[in-house]
């Protein structure tokens, strides 16, 4: 059984900053997952995973190496369709969607990938413009917009170079400048901290905070590192100073919340208190 | 059960088979309904075109030249060795030609499109292609699939032309022979059915390197193992079905248009 929880933050805090709110519970999802199982030639990757992101919530899947959480990813924008269940995204079934429906749709999200999936052929403003220029957008407006998004990331510099010539941590960052060029609805990270040393990982998670608090984008990140998931929840982006501040003490982002797999099962689904607290025995075992 | 194995693997080719039929259609139909790519097929087109045209002249010229030296020692036993130039025109327009550009563009870009997208596959860029909205099927598929089969009809004219340039460079400067009667020959006696057949053939030779090499490219797994796996593959099958093929496509225009 998962342990679930819809219970209220610990009680507000008159210190906490402005920009930080809770997600709109009342408002319909932006995906709501039912049931969803999926296999490949295999034992099951997913089982019965049910689970909903409100307007305006971060959701950090959180679970070991293996466990399903990119196929859950690639599930809710439709790359993956599950053998039994249901996917709303947007408030549309997607489950069984046909692929010509789905891309529409998709133009509406902005995916950062594990290793961030840039087209190696293409100059970094090429990457960035892919979606622009695929809809012939004039090239004075894509140039301004991906000005824009690689200053977002602080990669202004990158313009003219192509993936091989960048660092890990900078392709990741090139990356979410990819995803954001297009204002997406939803964001959902696949792991971009993986494989970096903990100063760029802090850069990435400054950025997605940046982009939490000050667009209020809803997404989903995918992560192992339970640092990363604690520094999501334990700050905020303070836009008169620029920079990433920690929220006061016992009263973390009520925007984040967190997922937990095991094995292909949701185990957990609530707040950092929540988790924090919780008597599962893998969940503990996860948190040490 | 022994019967297992065997069962499995029949299964496995039917539903390879299945699979590939779909891809095909697909990449065909694209070109029927927007968006299409235009600057993607121009590269595509120039890439397939441009960059195989070296090799499919080479080829051509040193097997028209082979086939001049083989014939005419033949023929010359039956009297006979003023055809040569009948013998390696239609041989090359019919035969050699179309078969031999299919199979040396088959090494060259059915590989290239394999590993290209092979590649892309592992490191998800088509997974990224397909979260920003762009259907690699029309971005990446269809214009390989039409610029393969519009290029390897001209580079077959090309191969069938520099084929019979061949013949006559050995026939006039090894074999010492008339280069006027070597030409003569070879235009008399060629036959509207003879060109059309050889001009067939890459139509559907450019349709088979295409649609396997994107084929197997987009279905690639296993990492970089898998995009050598798939690149073989990929050359092997477009290798034997362009021979197959071209066995099929012979008969029907022998019994369609039986040469005169």
């Amino acid at each position: 059984m998962s342990e679930t929880s819809t219970s209220p933050q610990p009680g507000a805090d008159p210190a906490r900053p402005a920009t930080v709110r809770g997600p709109s519970r009342d408002a319909a999802p932006v995906v709501a997952f039912h049931n969803v199982s999926i296999a490949f030639d295999g034992p099951p990757v997913l089982q019965d995973v049910t689970f909903s992101i409100a307007p305006g919530e971060t959701r950090v899947l959180l679970g070991p190496a293996g466990v399903g959480k990119s196929v859950l990813l690639k599930l809710v924008n439709g790359l993956l369709r599950p053998d039994q269940g249901s996917i709303q995204l947007f408030g549309q079934e997607i489950s069984t969607m046909p692929e010509e429906q789905l891309f529409p749709l998709r133009t509406r999200t902005g995916m950062v990938f594990q290793e961030g999936a840039l087209f190696d052929s293409l100059t970094v403003r090429d990457n960035v413009a892919y979606q622009l220029v695929s809809e012939r957008v004039p090239d004075d407006e894509i140039n301004r917009r991906v000005h824009e998004a690689l200053r977002f990331v602080e990669l202004d510099e990158t313009f003219a170079l192509f993936p091989q010539s960048l660092s890990g941590g900078m392709r990741r960052r090139v990356a979410i400048a990819r995803a954001l060029i297009h204002q997406p609805e939803f964001l959902l990270y696949d792991s971009p901290t993986g494989g970096l040393d903990p100063v760029t990982s802090t850069t990435i998670i400054e950025l997605i905070v940046k982009q939490r608090d000050v667009y209020r984008t809803p997404s989903i990140l995918v992560t192992h590192r339970l640092q990363d998931a604690f520094t999501l929840c334990t700050h905020y982006f303070d836009i008169e100073t620029n920079t990433m501040v920690p929220l006061p003490d016992g009263y973390p982002n009520p925007n984040t919340t967190f997922l937990m797999l095991e094995e292909g099962r949701l185990i957990f689904d609530g707040s950092l208190h929540n988790l924090i607290h919780s008597q599962n025995p893998f969940v503990r075992e996860f948190l040490l | 059960m022994a019967i297992n194995p065997i069962e499995n693997t029949a299964k496995q080719l039917v539903l390879t088979v299945q699979e590939y039929s779909l891809f095909a259609s697909r990449a065909v139909m694209n070109i029927f309904r927007p968006p299409r790519y235009w600057p993607d097929f121009l590269i595509q087109s120039d890439i397939i075109g441009f960059g195989s045209a070296t090799i499919v002249l080479l080829s051509g010229f040193f097997t028209g030249g082979v086939l001049a030296l083989q014939s005419a020692a033949t023929l010359s036993e039956f009297g006979a060795a003023a055809v040569t130039g009948r013998f390696v025109s239609i041989t090359m327009i019919r035969e050699l030609g179309p078969v031999l550009t299919g199979i040396m563009v088959s090494g060259r870009n059915a590989s290239s499109m394999a590993s290209e997208l092979g590649s892309m596959v592992v490191t998800e860029q088509i997974d990224a292609m397909r979260a920003l909205g762009v259907d690699p099927m029309r971005k990446l598929v269809t214009p390989r699939l039409f610029a393969c089969i519009i290029m390897l009809f001209f580079l077959t004219i090309l191969a069938d032309a520099f084929g019979i340039v061949g013949g006559a460079f050995v026939t006039v400067f090894m074999n010492h022979q008339n280069g006027t009667q070597y030409f003569s020959m070879a235009w008399e006696h060629l036959r509207y059915p003879d060109i059309i057949q050889g001009l067939m053939k890459p139509l559907f030779s450019g349709f088979i390197i295409a649609s396997i090499g994107c084929f197997y490219g987009m279905r690639t797994s296993g990492g970089t193992e898998g995009v050598g796996r798939s690149t073989i593959q990929a050359v092997v099958t477009a290798s034997v079905l362009i021979i197959f093929v071209d066995f099929l496509v012979t008969q029907i225009l022998l019994t369609l248009l039986p040469p005169i």
